[in-house]
Parts: structure tokens; C-alpha cells; sequence
């Protein structure tokens, strides 16, 4: 599940961390919306940089890396069915003619490809980094403050807060079973799906059961007591998230500029000539 | 100044055949330390639940008799209305954290109350030192043990200021050093702050010296219902099969074979004390 | 005979749980580990069927080293029982539910209803035969449970923390089960931090704490060692602890029974008169 590590909040002190959680996704989103703009590969090397001190700032190179490793697949999939799609249908593509056949022509298609896996790479880099850096809580915060019913916010923290506890009761109901003979690993497909429900069984009826409990220690702590609640925090935006929210739109600014007025060579082009 | 009356109350769950509690009648006063025992089954925590309203409102179902808790009717009144007077805690401590660190558990039902954040900031660390656990307060519950998840939710409730509180088995999870701990905390809620307290328990050797009533349920019905030493000593108890304190229970064998002590003993020092007497009188 | 020699453990998380752990269980014991929430209790015992493999050492059952084996085939002769009964019902009907193991072990129809019966009437539930488990009070859940470790009779019977949330009943009949169980010379191993309970069965008591055993022997020695109780963070059995209240006027200090008390209170009484 290590893919997983590259989104986990780690709870360490920095600014990126103290940022406000509904700045730091306006920035994400700005970063998504380039990505979507730009098809050159080298605009998307520029944009795979832009999140770089951000992850050094916060201290979360490892993890963030991580994310990266968990993508390799998937981008590798997102290059292959590119490389393959452009080579069978190279008019989707401006740049070149069929059939395909120089150098140049094959060139063309790689950095086309490798841009579209750039462009994907990008996206779970930003992302990657705005989970890592927010904690649970802070993201139930903003939403809530972002005036999205409470219901759902609490659900949302609720959910995160009892991840461990259900990942732990899992191993749990796997010792019990394995002790009384289950081999989660023996025989064919259907046999190993089928040695999943005695897990996948208790599993359920424990998270319904305690669904109720919680329902009912929610209840007796007066739940509903109130229309409007108050929260004991609340996120306050701090000369640093605006200074971010400033750097965030003059680079869509800039991007769309250029976007629209500053042709970008292809690679190829640069090292052919 | 009776906080709690039940007059022949009788609840059958939605769905049952029989009642789980059967024409209970009980007189709980202010400050009281009562400690509602009896075997699996004998319906505690259905009447636990009745004292705040759980039932029955979230359980529904068909609730007889009369039941007035705080002044008020529960059948007239909300869960979140009786929840200002009556506080309720649960035997599994994992499933009443919800929140991802300890404090805003803690200030979750003053949250529901919508009460300023500066009046509620103070509240939450009033709680929290009542429970021992202020350098706790920004740990997430699932990193806590039993023990201490357990002062957690006895703070969340506490928070709220109730004038009583209910236990339902609070301990059950801990083992013996850390149950005497949250012992200790109910008793000082009740001693010093007043907080009337309902605690259901089956370890009476740990719970017994602080209680000034006992409630004994079987199959439903209050059977007996009285001060600890009465009903340590009652043959009731014993069929039932009630945990007698050892103390107690030394008591009963010395008497059985002719040794009568001066009083009924409930705890270890107790006893020591009166077996200290005969022995250095003889 | 389960032998663990050397025996360290350290969780991937990095908690070392035991640190060299030497200890020698003979076939047809009664053996208490016990010790505070922590201590590696149960640890210690998850590594009797294998479900956890040693880090540094090994545990020998009947010779064979548990690294070499797989948990399903230790479960033949090492009964687990975990401490929530939730954790391992999932059948439609009780019976079921207690023939999965004898199942998983491929044991022969004839067989199955056999051991079926024979484990249903000795745990009593003969009557929910065909109920849904999940329809069952806790109590009876632990009865079915319980059953269904039973049924394909293993040599050794581990029970992880049995006596939590019972009434002074049901702790009674199960000191009566065990104490039968033993009888038929199987190996009960409890894992228990309630005091009260292993000073009415006295068995042999192994102490942990903080991941080693601090001492070994008989409950009567062990619980009313006060250095020992001290270091452990546990208490002594309240009739111990009357007892050394009473210490300066010559009475024993090594009584944990109420029985064994009240002779002794009686002696001195009748001596002095």
C-alpha cells in the first residue's frame, strides 16, 4: 500500500503545512488548469518544477516521491496508449503527416506522448502534495467553512479518523480466521475470492455495529441541538495564504499569456536545428 | 431532591416479545454515587438508556410508565434537550471518539450547543483538567490507550456540565490499575463537583467503596435496591449471583462459622481495620 | 509442548514488543500470562500458532519450529479464541459457523457433524443450532465462538482475555471450563489482566512487563510478591491485599483465597481463645 504513503498527512510543523487548506487547492487548481492549457512538453517540464519547493519547504520529499513511484505505472500506460494512438492517427496531432517514417516524424511523437505522461505526472504531483501537507481535520475545517453542509464534513472527518482502526480490526478478523484453518492464499481465483468473506463478513457487521454506537454517543452529546453550530477552531487567512493566492493568479495570468501569445518550440525542433 | 423517578416502568424493544425492563420504580437524589449492577441481560443498559432519552427516541419501541429525569418527562422532550442535564458514556471507548484530535472530541457537545468559541475554549480545558489529561490534548484518539481514550470521552461529557452522568460500564476494556484510575475521577466529579453519578459495573471490588446506593436488576425488575452493605450481605444478591466484594465476602464466611465483626466491611481497609480489632482483642 | 527460546519481537511499526523471551509450556498446563495492558501478552501468545513469527529466536510446537509451518497447520493442535467473538462470526446458521474450521482442516462429513454436536452440547448451545449467530446475545456469541474452536479439539486452547465484560456468572462457569478442559489433559493458556480471576483458579502465572518476563511460578507467589506487583503495574488480589494490611500481626502474606483466608483468620482466632 505504499502508494498510498505519497497522500497520507504526516503531521510535521512547516508553512506550507500552516497554509490555509482552501488557498493551497485554489493553487492546485491553478496548476490543473495550466496543465490542461499547455500540450508542449517543455511547458509541462516547467510546470513539473513549480511545485518543487513547495515539497521541500514542507519536508516532504520521501513521501512525495512515493506518489510519484505509485504513478510510474499508470504513466507508463498513459505513454504507451499515446505513443500508439499518435502513431496510428498522427492527424490528431498538428504537427505531422502520415505515414510515419523520419526521424523527426518519430521524434515528434515521443515528445507528444512524453508531454501527455508529463501532464498526468503533474497532476498527481500537485495533488500529492496538497494531501500530504493538510491535515484531516484542517480539510473537514475548510470545507465546513466553505459552507458545505456539516453532515458531510463530519462525515468526512469521521471516516478518516476511524481508517486506522478499521485497517487494524481487518488484520484482526484475518488472525482469528487464518488461526481456525482459512489459507487466504490457496487454490484458484474463485476459491480466493470466495476465502474473502469470512473477513469481508465481520468486517461489515462490525462497522455497522459501530456505526450505531457512535450514532448513539452522537445523540446523547446533543446532536441536532442547534441549527448553527460553532466549531472551537476556525481557519483564518493569514498574510502568507494571501501572498499565495496573489502568486497563484499571476501565474494563470502569465501562463494564459503566454498560452496565447508566446508560441513554444517543440523539443525536436530545438535539437534538430 | 430526587433528580431521577421512574414510577412501574416497562420498555420492549421494537420487534421483541418480552420486555427488557419490567414495572421499574427507582428514587435517584442529587449527589448520589449509585452503582447499577446485576447478570448479562438483566436490563441495565436498557434502563441506563431510558435516563437520557436514548429510549425512546433513537431505540423507539414501547415505553410504559412514568420517567421524569432533571425535572423533566423524557417522553416529551428531545435526546439534545435532556442531553443538557444528563450525560451518558459508554463501555467502548474507541466508538464514541469521532473527532481527530481530543480536544474537539471534548468540545463536540458544546459545539452542538453553539456556544461561543471563547466561553467554550475555557470549558474544554476546564474538562480536560478535571480528566487528568490537558497534555493530551491535541493527540488523535486512535494514537491513546483504553485508559486514557476513556477520560477522553468522561471529558466530552463532562464538558457539557450535566448534573448527572451514567457509565455504562466504563472499565470493562481496561485492566485493574487503569480502571481504579477512572474510578478515581468519577469519584472526585461526584465528591467535589456534585455531579450525581450512575455507574454500571460489575467489579464491585473496585467500584464499591465509593458508591452510597446499589441497584440490583435481574430479568428486567429492580430486585433490590439499597446502601452497598445491605445489599453485599442480602442472600438476594448471592442467588443472583451478584460480584460481592472479597471483603465482603470474608465477612460472610467468618460469620458463617461464628465470627461476628462489628460492621459490614465493603473494602480492603475496612475489613483490615475490624479483623485488626478482634485479633489483638483476643 | 511449545517452547519459545530467545524469543524477540518488533512490529513494523518498530514497537519492540519482546525482548527475549525464554520459556517452556509442558503439555496438560493451566498457565496465566499476565501482566498490564501493553505488556506483550498477547504478542507472546500470537506466536504459539504462528500467526506472528519471531524477529530474533524461535518457538518450537511439538518440535516443529512455527517458522516452517503455516498458521493453518499449527491451528491443528493450537486453539486460538480471540477476545471479541465479533471478529470471527460470519455464517448463516451457529452450526456453520462451527464446523468452518473442521471444514478448512478437511476433516470428513461423518466427522464434521460429529465433532458439530459434540461442540455444540458441551458449550450448551445446542438449542441455536440453526439461528443466525448474529441474532445471539454477547454472552452466547462467546459461547458460539468458543465452540467453534473447540470443535475440532485441539491440544492447546488459547484464550485471549476471556473474563472482559463478563458477569461474576459466566467468569464462574468459564473457571468451571477451564479447569474441565484441563481435566482432559489439554493445555489452557489465558492471557488475562483480571487478578481476581487467576487467584480463584491459581494456576502457574507467567508476569510480563514491558516486553520480558519478570518472574514465573505458582499465582500464589507471584500475585502476592510485592516488588514484583509493583513492577509489573498491577494489583494484588484484594484478599492479599487485607492480608498485608494485617502483616505486622504475623499472618501470612501469600493468600489470594478467600477459602484459604478464612481458615487461616479462624486458626488464629481459635488459638488465641
Amino acid at each position: 500500500m505504499s502508494v498510498f504513503e505519497g497522500f497520507r498527512f504526516r503531521k510535521v510543523s512547516s508553512a506550507i503545512h500552516n497554509l490555509d487548506p482552501r488557498v493551497k487547492f485554489f493553487y492546485v487548481c491553478i496548476l490543473f488548469v495550466m496543465a490542461i492549457l499547455f500540450t508542449k512538453l517543455l511547458a509541462l517540464v516547467v510546470l513539473f518544477f513549480v511545485p518543487l519547493p513547495f515539497v521541500f519547504m514542507a519536508r516532504v520529499k520521501r513521501q512525495w516521491l512515493r506518489s510519484l513511484r505509485g504513478a510510474a505505472f499508470l504513466a507508463v500506460f498513459i505513454f504507451a496508449t499515446n505513443f500508439i494512438f499518435g502513431y496510428f492517427y498522427p492527424t490528431a496531432f498538428q504537427e505531422i503527416t502520415p505515414p510515419i517514417d523520419t526521424l523527426v516524424e518519430y521524434l515528434v511523437l515521443l515528445e507528444r506522448a512524453a508531454a501527455m505522461t508529463l501532464r498526468f505526472v503533474v497532476l498527481i504531483a500537485s495533488f500529492s502534495v496538497f494531501f500530504l501537507t493538510t491535515s484531516p481535520d484542517h480539510l473537514g475545517l475548510a470545507l465546513q467553512q466553505s459552507h458545505v453542509p456539516y453532515e458531510f464534513c463530519f462525515a468526512f472527518t469521521t471516516a478518516v479518523r476511524f481508517v486506522p482502526v478499521l485497517a487494524d480490526e481487518a488484520q484482526t478478523i484475518m488472525d482469528a480466521q487464518k488461526a481456525r484453518g482459512l489459507e487466504l492464499e490457496r487454490g484458484n481465483l474463485i476459491k480466493r475470492v470466495r476465502n474473502y468473506i469470512p473477513i469481508l463478513i465481520p468486517l461489515i457487521v462490525n462497522a455497522i455495529r459501530r456505526s450505531l454506537e457512535l450514532a448513539e454517543s452522537m445523540e446523547s452529546r446533543a446532536w441536532g441541538a442547534s441549527k448553527k453550530r460553532t466549531n472551537l477552531y476556525s481557519l483564518k487567512l493569514k498574510r502568507a495564504d494571501y501572498l499565495l493566492v496573489v502568486v497563484s493568479v499571476l501565474m494563470l495570468i502569465i501562463a494564459v499569456y503566454v498560452w496565447l501569445y508566446v508560441p513554444i518550440p517543440s523539443l525536436t525542433a530545438l535539437l534538430s536545428l | 431532591m430526587a433528580v431521577i423517578e421512574t414510577r412501574d416502568l416497562t420498555y420492549t424493544y421494537p420487534g421483541a416479545t418480552n420486555p427488557s425492563i419490567k414495572d421499574v420504580s427507582v428514587t435517584i437524589n442529587k449527589g448520589d454515587f449509585v452503582i447499577l449492577t446485576g447478570p448479562s441481560g438483566c436490563g441495565k443498559t436498557s434502563l441506563c438508556r431510558c435516563f437520557n432519552g436514548l429510549i425512546p427516541h433513537f431505540y423507539n419501541g414501547k415505553l410504559e410508565g412514568e420517567i421524569v429525569v432533571a425535572g423533566l418527562n423524557v417522553v416529551d422532550h428531545k435526546i439534545y434537550q435532556i442531553a443538557r442535564h444528563v450525560g451518558l458514556v459508554f463501555q467502548n471507548p474507541e466508538n464514541q471518539l469521532f473527532a481527530l484530535s481530543v480536544e474537539k472530541d471534548v468540545a463536540f457537545g458544546l459545539e452542538n450547543f453553539a456556544m461561543p468559541r471563547n466561553e467554550m475554549r475555557k470549558r474544554v480545558d476546564w474538562a480536560l483538567q478535571m480528566a487528568g489529561i490537558t497534555e493530551l490534548s491535541e493527540r488523535p484518539p486512535h494514537e491513546l490507550s483504553g485508559g486514557q481514550q476513556q477520560r477522553v470521552a468522561i471529558a466530552s461529557v463532562l464538558a457539557m456540565q450535566p448534573d448527572i452522568m451514567i457509565l455504562d460500564e466504563p472499565t470493562s476494556f481496561l485492566d485493574p490499575v487503569g480502571a481504579q484510575k477512572i474510578f478515581e475521577v468519577i469519584n472526585e466529579l461526584n465528591k467535589k463537583l456534585g455531579i450525581t453519578i450512575i455507574l454500571v459495573e460489575h467489579r464491585l471490588d473496585l467500584a464499591a467503596k465509593y458508591a452510597n446506593s446499589v441497584i440490583v436488576m435481574d430479568e428486567g425488575k429492580v430486585i433490590l435496591n439499597g446502601t452497598p452493605r445491605e445489599i453485599f450481605t442480602s442472600e438476594e444478591a448471592r442467588l443472583i449471583g451478584v460480584g460481592i466484594p472479597k471483603a465482603t465476602r470474608l465477612y460472610q464466611q467468618l460469620k458463617q462459622h461464628g465470627i461476628q465483626l462489628k460492621n459490614v466491611p465493603v473494602t480492603t481497609e475496612e475489613i483490615a481495620n475490624l479483623l485488626r480489632e478482634v485479633l489483638k482483642h483476643d | 509442548m511449545i517452547e519459545a527460546k530467545d524469543l524477540h519481537f518488533t512490529y513494523p511499526t518498530g514497537l519492540e514488543a519482546l525482548r527475549g523471551i525464554n520459556l517452556t509450556v509442558d503439555d496438560g498446563e493451566f498457565l496465566a500470562v499476565m501482566g498490564q495492558n501493553g505488556a506483550g501478552k498477547t504478542t507472546l501468545v500470537k506466536h504459539f500458532n504462528g500467526l506472528l513469527k519471531p524477529t530474533k529466536g524461535e518457538v518450537l510446537v511439538n518440535g516443529v519450529n512455527t517458522r516452517d509451518v503455516s498458521v493453518a497447520k499449527l491451528a491443528r493442535n493450537v486453539g486460538f479464541v480471540f477476545q471479541n467473538p465479533d471478529h470471527q462470526l460470519f455464517s448463516e446458521t451457529v452450526e456453520d459457523e462451527v464446523a468452518f474450521a473442521l471444514k478448512n482442516f478437511g476433516f470428513e462429513e461423518v466427522v464434521i457433524e460429529k465433532q458439530v454436536d459434540w461442540a455444540l452440547n458441551l458449550l450448551d448451545i445446542t438449542q441455536y443450532r440453526k439461528t443466525s449467530p448474529f441474532m445471539l446475545s454477547g454472552g452466547e456469541r462467546k459461547r458460539v465462538a468458543l465452540a467453534s474452536i473447540l470443535a475440532w479439539d485441539p491440544q492447546v486452547i488459547i484464550l485471549d482475555e476471556p473474563t472482559i465484560g463478563q458477569d461474576y456468572q459466566q467468569k464462574e462457569k468459564l473457571q468451571q471450563f477451564i479447569l474441565q478442559l484441563n481435566a482432559q489433559k489439554k493445555t489452557v493458556v489465558i492471557v488475562t489482566h483480571d487478578v481476581e480471576f487467576v487467584a480463584e483458579c491459581n494456576p502457574r502465572v507467567i508476569l510480563m512487563s514491558q516486553g520480558k518476563i519478570l518472574a514465573e511460578g505458582i499465582a500464589e507467589k507471584i500475585l502476592t510478591n510485592q516488588k514484583l506487583v509493583a513492577q509489573a503495574s498491577i494489583v494484588s488480589p484484594q484478599i492479599t491485599q487485607i492480608f498485608l494490611e494485617l502483616a505486622d500481626l504475623g499472618l501470612p502474606t501469600d493468600v489470594i483465597d478467600v477459602h484459604e483466608a478464612t481458615k487461616i483468620l479462624l486458626a488464629r482466632l481459635r488459638d488465641r481463645r
